[in-house]
């Protein structure tokens, strides 16, 4: 049997995006020296959002940015049951010296943004480096990772999938629980 | 699409479906990328061992190889039967298997015997990459010439590919026609017939005597190295005669009406097979072929990895 319990609607998900771009804009001011950068493939449908959004609310634009694919990076190609098929790194600038936003749609394991800021090291050396993420299920962490900026905080346990639907590929913003038995 | 190898080892095109080509070729547009960044190297393969082992001298493809391994982060062992034990008669099999004791995970190799990597495959556990094997295959070869044509053309179904030179002795030229015809290329080939193989239309080519004709019709002129070492009899009078009926230059280029493109798998002979002035001009992607190889063989290396299960 499947569960499934909505977490977070369109309309929330618009006031989330909000609040977190007026977060971005308290810490980075007019985002002269910083680089949004999303996580290939889910994240960079978040970075899209947030940037167009960003470049409503203040005047400096375009906001630099750039999407990085993990792929290659990963620590579990010999683990798993077929290989990642790579998505396109979209990485037409570099990163050195400047402040690095990466963001994702879910914070997990926090093992793709580990391999994410490796990858990002391939582009120049950092001044520093956050984390967005719109989801953050706290307690599955394998990793001393955690995120700067965060949409809405859950508790799942591992039997339970949290997805992300956008109204790009799936019609709608909304993001489920997801529970099979 | 599909993300994984219907194949568990690269011993020939022919071994190959087109998806399998395509995957090979949708990856390395990615590590093409890759090796364009200010730091090529990604962490992949950093619990892979490859070992390269070269029955028969080889330049380029041997640093192709091991390039690619390297950017790719695996550990690389390299073995070249002049400074081995191959000289004081141990077995192929013998060899391998005391190298793969050192727990070996991928063997990239080539010998002069057709057949040999095949062979290996079935006698031992590890993945093994075909980097030529005698007059039979040289497949990572064949998929970087396709993968140029494609970047050069955008695609290669429908294309018009002639492969000029040495077809009976060349792996390269046998890789290549499996290559094109299963992406959907029409190929042919020219050449003295003394260095045509005896059974050309079993595999679906046909042979142009005339140079000229043969590059009027094409889009894309393979041209192949006039392989010195393989010529056991003598198949042409001489290097200056093979240069004068069969050498592409500049004149007979300027004689087609339309533009063609020009590739050579090296190491070129100048002035035999290709003149200089063509080697060097726009025409020719010989230098994009040598690019792409290191491309074609990341991405055959980490296919394969990604079918190594290791828990």
């Amino acid at each position: 049997m499947i569960e499934e319990r909505q977490i977070l609607n369109q309309h929330d998900i618009e006031i989330t995006i909000e609040r977190l771009c007026q977060q971005l804009i308290e810490n980075h001011n007019d985002f002269v020296d910083t680089v949004i950068i999303g996580v290939q493939p889910r994240g960079t449908f978040l970075s899209k959002r947030i940037i167009a959004k960003l470049e409503t609310l203040i005047a400096t634009s375009p906001i630099q940015s750039g999407n990085v694919d993990i792929s290659f990076y990963r620590d579990d190609l010999m683990r798993r049951e077929e290989p990642i098929v790579p998505e396109v790194m979209d990485m037409n600038l570099s990163v050195e010296g400047k402040n690095v936003v990466l963001i994702d749609d879910v914070l997990f394991t926090g093992r793709s943004i580990r391999s994410a800021i490796d990858a990002l090291m391939a582009f120049g050396r950092p001044k520093s480096v956050e984390l967005l993420t719109l989801i953050d299920r706290r307690f599955s962490r394998h990793l001393p990772i955690q995120p700067n900026y965060v949409g809405r905080t859950i508790d799942a346990i591992d039997s339970e999938r949290v997805i992300v639907e956008w109204k790009e590929i799936n019609g709608k913003d909304r993001i489920l629980m997801v529970k099979s038995e | 699409m599909m993300s994984n190898l219907s194949v568990d080892h690269l011993l020939g095109i022919k071994y190959l479906k087109k998806s399998d080509i395509d995957l090979i070729f949708k990856t390395a547009d990615n590590f093409k990328k890759i090796i364009n960044q200010p730091i090529k190297k990604v962490p992949s393969l950093r619990d892979i061992t490859i070992a390269n082992l070269f029955f028969e001298n080889s330049t380029r493809t041997k640093l192709s190889f091991e390039l690619a391994e390297k950017r790719l982060s695996a550990d690389v062992i390299n073995f070249a039967s002049a400074s081995s034990s191959v000289k004081k008669g141990e077995t192929l099999l013998d060899t391998v298997n005391n190298i793969l004791a050192m727990k070996v995970d991928i063997v990239v190799m080539r010998h002069p015997n057709p057949g040999a990597s095949v062979f290996l495959s079935r006698n031992i556990d590890a993945k093994i990459v075909n980097a030529g094997d005698g007059a039979h295959e040289h497949p990572t070869q064949a998929l970087l010439d396709a993968y140029s044509i494609r970047e050069k053309y955008g695609e290669v179904e429908g294309k018009k590919v002639v492969i000029v030179g040495d077809i009976l002795h060349s792996r390269v030229a046998l890789s290549n026609i499996y290559c094109l015809q299963k992406l959907g290329a029409e190929v042919k080939v020219c050449g003295p017939s003394s260095l045509m193989p005896k059974h050309l239309d079993a595999l679906g080519v046909t042979h142009f005597p005339d140079l000229k004709e043969a590059l009027q019709w094409c889009d894309v002129a393979n041209v192949l190295r006039i392989q010195l070492e393989r010529q056991d009899v003598n198949y042409f009078p001489s290097l200056r005669e093979y240069a004068m009926v069969y050498g592409v230059d500049k004149e007979v280029l300027d004689g087609l009406d339309k533009e063609i493109t020009i590739m050579h798998p090296g190491p070129i002979n100048r002035g035999v097979e290709l003149s200089s002035d063509v080697a060097d001009s726009d025409h020719a992607i010989i230098l994009d072929q040598v690019e792409n190889g290191v491309a074609i063989r990341m991405a055959v290396l980490y296919l394969l990895a990604g079918k190594i299960k290791n828990n």
